[in-house]
């Protein structure tokens, strides 16, 4: 009976159903565990982590950097991004800038990503587009996936 | 929660979730610049569109990914930016500039000419 209410279209459950819903996406409840390090909801950057067979690829959401500046480091499978950013809103000179909304993150960050065991850490590749930091971490040759010839 | 983020979306387009930009809004004398961060919106697939007075940005998040990519991970999970706001009368809709660099799109919207500050002459008499 509840759940015929909730799914009821437009209706008031459904506002509330689809704002969990939208809540479970920020707070990382549906099923994927968080990281030890990710930091509170709406930190800067995001990160998402993914695996192919070859490669390990972290993206962070690192909008309006300098690609010189960003720092990438890992040191025995913990990846970790830094850099800082500038605020985009002008120093008030003679108080002629009114400010209405100051949302966008500034100053410094930095976010930590464990990696998985069988990554490859001497060929790491990271490349700087559209305000998102790819970096590509190979696995070892060991720990991909093996064709294993039955006798 | 701390985010200074509210649910607007309009009617005809709630079955595509998408998520609300960050922004920064100031003024001068001149007009409004609004700053968004956008990260992952290439130029082509980013919307910005003046109905009225009615200002709408939307873009879709489309990071480069190689074949076969398996999820570990994720806090980003809604692939859409949208964020619409009610212009004034006395700013300009028709001449809003745009700029997308790096994942920050930088909106100029300026004051209409009537609406700038003018400086009225008092005449000794």
């Amino acid at each position: 009976m509840f759940g015929s209410m909730l799914s009821f279209p437009g209706g008031l459950f459904g506002e509330m159903e689809r704002l969990r819903r939208e809540f479970d996406d920020v707070m990382d409840t549906r099923g994927l565990p968080g990281s030890i390090r990710s930091a509170g909801p709406g930190s800067l950057p995001a990160i998402n982590v993914g695996r192919t067979p070859n490669s390990v690829e972290v993206y962070a959401f690192a909008p309006g950097l300098q690609a010189d500046k960003i720092e990438v480091t890992l040191d025995r499978g913990v990846l970790r991004i830094s850099g800082e950013r500038t605020s985009g809103i002008p120093e008030t000179q003679e108080g002629k800038v009114n400010v209405y909304s100051r949302e966008r993150a500034s100053g410094r960050f930095m976010r930590a990503v464990a990696l998985p065991d069988d990554i490859d850490g001497t060929q790491v590749r990271a490349t700087y587009r559209d305000g998102v930091l790819q970096v590509s971490v190979p696995r070892r040759e060991s720990a991909k996936p093996q064709r294993v010839t039955v006798q | 929660m701390s985010e200074p983020r509210e649910v607007s979306r309009p009617a005809a387009e709630q079955d595509t979730r998408a998520v609300l930009p960050r922004v920064d809004v100031f003024e001068d004398d001149a007009g409004i610049t609004l700053l968004a961060d956008l990260p992952g919106v290439p130029r082509e697939r980013l919307d910005v569109k003046v109905e009225g007075d009615t200002l709408l940005l939307e873009g879709a998040v489309l990071p480069a990914m190689p074949e076969g990519l398996e999820p570990i991970y994720a806090e980003v999970r809604v692939p859409r930016f949208r964020r619409s706001f009610t212009l004034s009368r006395e700013l300009d809709g028709q001449r809003v500039e745009a700029n997308l660099k790096d994942g920050v799109l930088t909106l100029r919207i300026p004051k209409a000419q009537h609406a700038q500050p003018r400086r009225i002459t008092v005449q000794a008499g």
